[in-house]
């Protein structure tokens, strides 16, 4: 498995063809306490950079893009009751969607963990 | 100047501490070709608090207000009594004066209030929750049919021909530019609603259906069977109320099936005021709270661990979403829902049952009386407390005549539906607990002698 | 002599630590009185109302007779005058004191306009009644009508938007109907990064695509960007002037020419027309359409949030666009309502009706009377001293508060400051809190966008000169406890109704109306 991410402060990991998609630790930090993560339905496709959720603090609600293109498997249903999840485990069980790939070639602009950071310590 | 409180000498002084040495300093930045050099031409000085109420009192004097004659005016605003309370209370100056609870250390009363209200609202028209209202029930409506097209993703909402047409004037306007299918006929006159010919309109494009209940010419039916037909192809059902002391005595619309349920909340505590400011309200099912516009009030806890009121998802809302929002609504119509929770209030469940059967008593006994006048028949079966007459000729001019006699006898369907004249003898007649025996017979009377 | 012992003692001990502020048993603390809820203290059989006894008829509600229990608690007029007599005393108000909430212009509400509108003449009128019934009705709103039109230079005025951001729909609907009836299908409409969010949202609700148009680093619209943007694609450009961060947009002719030369219209939000009004014609300036917010200007009282009112004044290529209904004085003095009837001949590409009846009549009244009382000499010193008072408040605080736009010159009715130089880990948040402990309404926080930490503070000119300086004082003080970072200010207010609230509970967890404890509990 590998983890990718992107400089809209996203997290993929891939796993054959499915990708698992978060938001950085980074970002949960920046957007303060998570109150509501609008999520995608069941097989939805998005085209790489379609808003595919919304995550919610109480005074601002950003979009998610999607950071490659595919087609909606699952959403984690677990923020629905518990959208502290995001803010308490960013990089693990607050996941947002998992997708099913539609060009793997897209994964090859995005950026290593190690580039991510440094990326972030440049902000 | 009784409003300004600065004296020349503060203006002297507060000038040399920023600085200038005039006013016109201040206003630099407008070009030159655009200032005023002096007062606008053609518009009169300030005038005393007697000459303004003086001359105001004078244009109030060349109206005829309800109080003043034999009334029978409905369609979308009534006449109720409003206990003398809830004036008082709406002008204290802590309501009266404050602004929108943004700063919720300071604004409670306000809140608490509006949990109150948001409560009341949902109970009475039988939904889950209900935002803290909107400008008027015209708008509420719109905003509900634009809601509908959120949830459902569908752009097709059928109207009943039973709803008021200036809600449906005002959705028209707005579908035009939105792009939304609205279908819509003028009403026919059947002592039967629309509901089977919606219910047989209803395909997989239908966002939703939108009903009045009671309608516009006053007829009520069970709601249940729309609710199902619009569900099973995965429509939504939009309930109007225009008279909420209706559900005083009649099924709430949410308890039939109903999705949204809108209304317009005049009638209780806000009066007629010449169509404004009106009071929007706007209930739904729990599932579609996040698709709802408008503000919400929640509650919560404060730093000391005690119950408190603020505003909540607010991430709904123009202000942070902006051109994402769900509405463009910036303000609810907050003094008219205090005197609305403040009138609730002070009827509870007992008077609003007691205030809606004398309605329904009283309208029941004008239906009969006036039916017997030659040239009268009255169209419903069933009614709360507004029905149709069908006059021997066009109404408007009825209506007209009988104003200049000092008699105010309904709204004519001619006003209402310019463009309907198959209709146009039809007379919408609404009775509420101020109407008087006296009053239906000069009604009686008037409308005998106009008819023969 | 008699040497009588007993009775109260009539001097006070001073007081010390120990004495301070115990808890109250009832949680009350004397004047400051806890109120339950409605559903806590009510009971579905208690009514403060009495009725005549109703007829004894055959029902005719056919079989949707409400039988189930409704849940609506009754008071007794008495307990009712008290339930809400003790709410109203938790809010914050302008009769308690100044109340400088940028972009909100809470001035002073004369209680004649409440004396006015409530003459059963206005306030007992049905909307519907015939209008030779009405003709009193009419003329206000006709009368306020040309007030509006004389004061803005515009060329005709729409009444019936009830609020704000109503009239931006409805100024934006008249231009769209304007593109549409030449046959022109522009899709954007340019919006500056500071303006209110109701302007985007608006022309969102209106079918446009919304771009940002940047600010110069002195605050105001960047003039070569707008001009380098426009084209014919662009139906509207909105602008807010005097704009959001207090500044008059000098450039705003200029700006009009561009746009109308690009064939595209001129919206101007009239938010803070306040400051301007009876010294500057928007007409004169260029602009197609703007609202004006009578809640703010001139002074129908807000409420807790509405209602408000939201006519909006027309140029003459937009004005034969306006909605229905509306009212034409007649050559023989007697005042017409143009409705869906008759508007075929007299104003055919009216856009329709935005709202069921005649708009906000109640507010109509009271801002005529705010109007006449004022007259035009009036009315032109309402800007000047709302501006005065404005930059008095800017110069007496930018020494210890950032004023970011401070060299661009005068600011007009509103003075913005930003969090700089505070210390670390101190907010705007715990300066607006801090007011309130002071016995202020903090000012508008966070708004605009493009200044950090905004604190936009809009005094009006209702407010005395002594008003003023207490109030500088305490901005003053808090605003140098924050720079020393005084750790006792974030736990501000102490003094009000309520501490801080909980508004991430709020939203995770919401809870929006009320249910019996046991069903609560239930649910869990």
């Amino acid at each position: 498995m590998s983890r990718y991410f992107t400089d809209e402060h996203e997290w993929i990991d891939v796993e054959g063809e499915i990708a698992t998609v978060g938001i950085t630790d980074y970002a949960q930090e920046q957007l303060g306490d998570i109150v509501f993560v609008e999520l995608p339905a069941e097989g939805t496709t998005f085209d790489k950079g379609d808003d595919a959720a919304v995550v919610e603090s109480v005074k601002a609600a950003s979009d998610v893009y999607a950071p490659i293109s595919g087609e909606v498997v699952e959403s984690n249903s677990a923020l629905e009751d518990e959208p502290a999840l995001v803010n308490s485990d960013a990089e693990e069980d607050g996941w947002f969607f998992k997708l099913r790939i539609t060009d793997a070639s897209e994964l090859e602009g995005l950026m290593t963990e190690a580039a991510y950071k440094k990326f972030v310590a440049a902000l | 100047m009784r409003y300004l409180p600065l004296t020349d000498t503060d203006r002297a002084e507060m000038l040399s501490v920023i600085g200038a040495s005039s006013i016109d300093d201040l206003f630099v930045d407008v070009p030159a070709q655009a200032r005023l050099t002096g007062k606008i031409a053609g518009l009169p000085t300030h005038a005393s608090e007697l000459a303004v109420e003086r001359h105001m009192a004078a244009l109030a004097r060349q109206n005829l207000s309800a109080g003043e004659a034999p009334f029978f005016l409905g369609a979308g605003a009534y006449k109720h009594h409003v206990p003398a309370s809830v004036d008082h209370l709406i002008q204290r100056g802590e309501f009266l004066t404050a602004y929108t609870p943004y700063q919720p250390e300071i604004a409670q009363g306000t809140l608490q209030v509006l949990f109150e209200f948001q409560t009341q609202v949902a109970r009475l028209l039988g939904c889950d929750v209900a935002n803290a209202s909107m400008y008027d029930g015209s708008t509420a409506c719109w905003e509900a049919i634009v809601m509908a097209r959120r949830i459902t993703k569908r752009g097709k909402a059928i109207l009943s021909s039973g709803l008021h047409p200036h809600y449906v004037s005002v959705a028209s306007t707005m579908a035009k530019f939105t792009g939304d299918a609205l279908a819509h006929e003028a009403p026919t006159l059947d002592a039967a609603t629309d509901i089977d010919a919606l219910i047989a309109a209803i395909d997989r494009d239908t966002s939703c259906v939108v009903v009045q209940y009671p309608d516009i010419l006053g007829r009520i039916a069970d709601l249940t069977p729309l609710a199902d037909a619009a569900h099973a192809v995965g429509a939504l059902l939009v309930a109007v109320v225009t008279e909420p002391v209706a559900l005083g005595a009649i099924k709430a619309p949410g308890h039939m099936g109903a999705d949204i349920v809108v209304g317009e909340g005049q009638s209780i505590g806000v009066g007629l005021q010449f169509g404004g400011p009106y009071l929007g309200l706007f209930a739904c099912k729990q599932k579609y709270v996040r698709q709802m516009p408008g503000r919400l009030c929640g509650e919560t806890v404060d730093a000391a661990g005690k119950r408190g009121f603020v505003l909540t998802l607010s991430t709904r809302e123009q202000h942070i979403r902006r051109e994402k929002a769900t509405s463009n609504i910036c303000t609810n119509s907050g003094l008219c829902a205090l005197a609305f929770s403040i009138h609730m209030t002070l009827l509870g469940e007992k008077g609003l049952r007691t205030l809606a059967t004398l309605n329904h008593g009283l309208a029941v006994q004008a239906a009969d009386r006036l039916a017997k006048v030659p040239g009268v028949t009255l169209l419903n079966d069933s009614f709360f407390n507004e029905f149709t007459l069908i006059l021997s000729k066009d109404a408007r001019d009825v209506v007209r005549t009988l104003a200049d006699r000092g008699v105010l006898a309904g709204v004519s369907l001619g006003r209402l539906f310019p463009k309907a004249p198959q209709i146009g003898n039809g007379l919408v007649v609404a009775v509420t607990e101020t109407v008087t025996p006296e009053d239906i017979e000069a009604l009686a009377n008037a409308l005998e002698e106009e008819l023969a | 002599m008699t040497m009588l012992k007993e009775g109260r003692p009539t001097t006070p001990e001073p007081v010390k630590d120990a004495h301070m502020a115990p808890a109250t048993a009832t949680g009350n603390r004397a004047l400051m009185l806890e109120e339950a809820l409605i559903f806590e203290i009510g009971s579905t059989d208690t009514t403060g109302v009495d009725f005549a006894q109703a007829p004894t008829v055959a029902s005719r509600l056919g079989t949707l007779a409400r039988t189930d229990a409704i849940g609506l608690p009754g008071l007794s007029e008495q307990e009712t005058v008290r339930h809400y007599t003790r709410l109203s005393r938790q809010n914050y108000a302008i009769d308690l004191g100044l109340f400088p909430l940028g972009s909100c212009t809470m001035k002073h509400n004369p209680r004649l306009n409440e004396k006015v509108a409530r003459m059963p003449g206005f306030a007992d009128l049905h909307p519907l009644a015939p209008q030779s019934t009405v003709q009193g009705a009419l003329g206000v709103i006709n009368e306020l009508a040309v007030w509006l039109i004389r004061l803005t230079g515009m060329h005709g005025v729409a009444m019936t938007p009830k609020a704000g951001a109503h009239g931006e729909l409805c100024g934006l609907l008249c231009i769209r109907a304007a593109l549409e009836a030449r046959g022109d299908a522009r899709q954007v409409v340019l919006v500056p990064e500071s303006a209110h969010g109701t302007n985007p949202a608006t022309a969102a609700f209106c079918g446009y695509k919304v771009e940002d148009i940047p600010a110069t680093p002195e605050g105001r619209v960047d003039l070569e960007a707008l001009k380098a943007r426009l084209g014919p694609d662009v139906a509207a450009v909105m602008i807010t002037n005097p704009n959001t961060c207090g500044l008059f947009e000098r450039d705003m002719k200029v700006i009009s020419d561009a746009v109308h030369a690009a064939g595209a219209f001129v919206y101007c939000d009239g938010a803070n027309f306040n400051a301007i009004v009876g010294r500057v014609r928007p007409g004169d300036l260029g602009v197609d359409a703007m609202h004006i917010n009578l809640h703010k200007t001139f002074s129908t009282p807000h409420g807790g949030g509405g209602p408000g009112s939201g006519p909006v004044v027309l140029s003459e290529a937009l004005a034969p666009f306006g909605p229905l209904p509306y009212t034409a004085r007649m050559a023989d003095g007697s005042i017409h309502l143009i409705e869906e009837e008759n508007v075929g001949e007299e104003m055919p590409q009216s856009f329709g009706r935005m709202s069921a009846f005649h708009g906000q009549m109640g507010m109509f009244t009271r801002a005529l009377a705010y109007i006449l009382s004022h007259g035009a000499d009036g009315l032109r010193q309402v800007a000047e001293d709302a501006v005065l008072n404005a930059n008095y408040i800017l110069r007496s605080l930018d020494d210890v508060l950032d004023a970011p736009f401070a060299a661009s010159g005068p600011c007009m009715h509103e003075a913005l400051f930003s969090d700089k130089g505070l210390a670390e880990g101190f907010t705007t948040l715990d300066i607006a809190k801090g007011l309130i402990d002071e016995g202020f309404h903090p000012m508008t926080m966070y708004f605009p966008l493009v200044v950090h930490g905004a604190m936009l503070i809009e005094p009006t000119e209702t407010e005395s000169k002594a008003a003023l300086d207490q109030f500088i004082m305490a901005l003053r003080s808090l605003a140098e406890r924050a720079k020393a970072g005084d750790e006792a200010l974030k736990g501000a207010p102490y003094h009000a109704p309520r501490r801080r609230l909980d508004e991430t509970l709020a939203a995770r967890k919401p809870v929006l109306a009320w249910t019996e404890p046991g069903l609560a509990q239930a649910a869990e």
